[in-house]
């Protein structure tokens, strides 16, 4: 049995699942302007992966990360504002890609639950306080 | 008490949690990225041949009247490899494909073709995935429906299979 587990182990290959591709020049090199490559990263750290989901573009060794990556810091070298290169992202992945919700439809009810909750709970704490008066 | 339906209030909210946890468990979680392209034109792209002995693939390629498919495949995908009985169903079935490549080397695609067969009339290749991001492509296998003036009309994530075939004749027939 041991045995018979060793040979599969021995078998088994890692999976290419990669490819062979070049990464983009501008995927792990920084701009040489430092206030844009800050701008850059900035905003690396709220678009998210599209292949590995949770994690921001910055934080991901996936390829895709790499091209996203690489597609800030090239559209930033060329003056573009990071709000419009959201907007680009945006465009083709939705506001899925976008670690900040929009305040518009449902993003405005993310961003107000928490000043409702709050004024509710100033209301029934005000109600408890006259009680006990 | 002045205002004994208070006293719900917070059974209530408990209810609306509980709620929330039984739905999200109960349905399941869609997964995929779609792309926000639907509806949009291709974006414009020019990419080289991912063969030899085969062509190329641009933008203006795709913007000649005829809708087709664009497959975005690569060698090294498994699902690429079980979808390749069904792209030659649709091709024998009179559907036009065209390919896009992503991260490959000539000689893995040449032995893909060889090995798995082309239904494809052209196939580009994306080694960066750039033209891949420009489509809201998030993986592959993916099969877009392109319109003969080159607008995007549907998006199909993931590996074709015979239930798809056609689901997506009628979407490409329904473009003409």
């Amino acid at each position: 049995m041991r045995m018979l587990a060793l040979i599969c182990l021995m078998l088994a290959t890692p999976v290419f699942a990669q490819g062979s591709g070049p990464t983009p020049a501008l995927a792990n090199r920084q701009l040489p302007d430092p206030a844009q490559e800050a701008e850059a990263t900035k905003l690396m750290h709220s678009l998210r992966c599209i292949q590995c989901q949770g994690q921001s573009i910055a934080d991901s060794d996936a390829h895709m990360a790499g091209t996203m990556r690489a597609e800030v810091r090239q559209q930033i070298a060329a003056g573009q504002k990071p709000e419009a290169i959201r907007g680009w992202m945006i465009a083709r992945y939705g506001e899925w890609v976008s670690f900040e919700p929009d305040m518009k439809g449902a993003g405005l009810l993310l961003w107000l639950t928490p000043l409702l909750v709050l004024i509710a709970g100033i209301w029934l704490a005000r109600g408890l306080f006259r009680r006990g008066a | 008490m002045n205002r004994p339906w208070l006293l719900w209030i917070p059974l209530a909210v408990v209810a609306f949690i509980g709620g929330l946890a039984i739905y999200g468990l109960a349905v399941p979680k869609d997964e995929q990225v779609h792309s926000a392209m639907i509806g949009q034109k291709l974006p414009a792209f020019s990419l080289p041949a991912a063969a030899a002995g085969v062509e190329g693939l641009a933008s203006g390629d795709m913007v000649d009247g005829k809708p087709r498919l664009l497959n975005i495949f690569a060698s090294w995908c498994l699902p690429c490899k079980a979808e390749a009985p069904y792209l030659d169903a649709l091709k024998k079935a009179g559907v036009e494909i065209d390919a896009i490549a992503i991260r490959d080397r000539p000689e893995d695609v040449a032995a893909f073709l060889s090995e798995f067969g082309n239904p494809f009339r052209r196939i580009g290749s994306d080694s960066e995935m750039a033209v891949q991001l420009k489509l809201g492509s998030s993986g592959v296998p993916e099969t877009y429906v392109i319109g003969g003036d080159g607008t995007i009309l549907y998006q199909h994530i993931g590996d074709i299979r015979a239930e798809h075939v056609p689901m997506l004749i009628e979407k490409v027939n329904a473009a003409k």
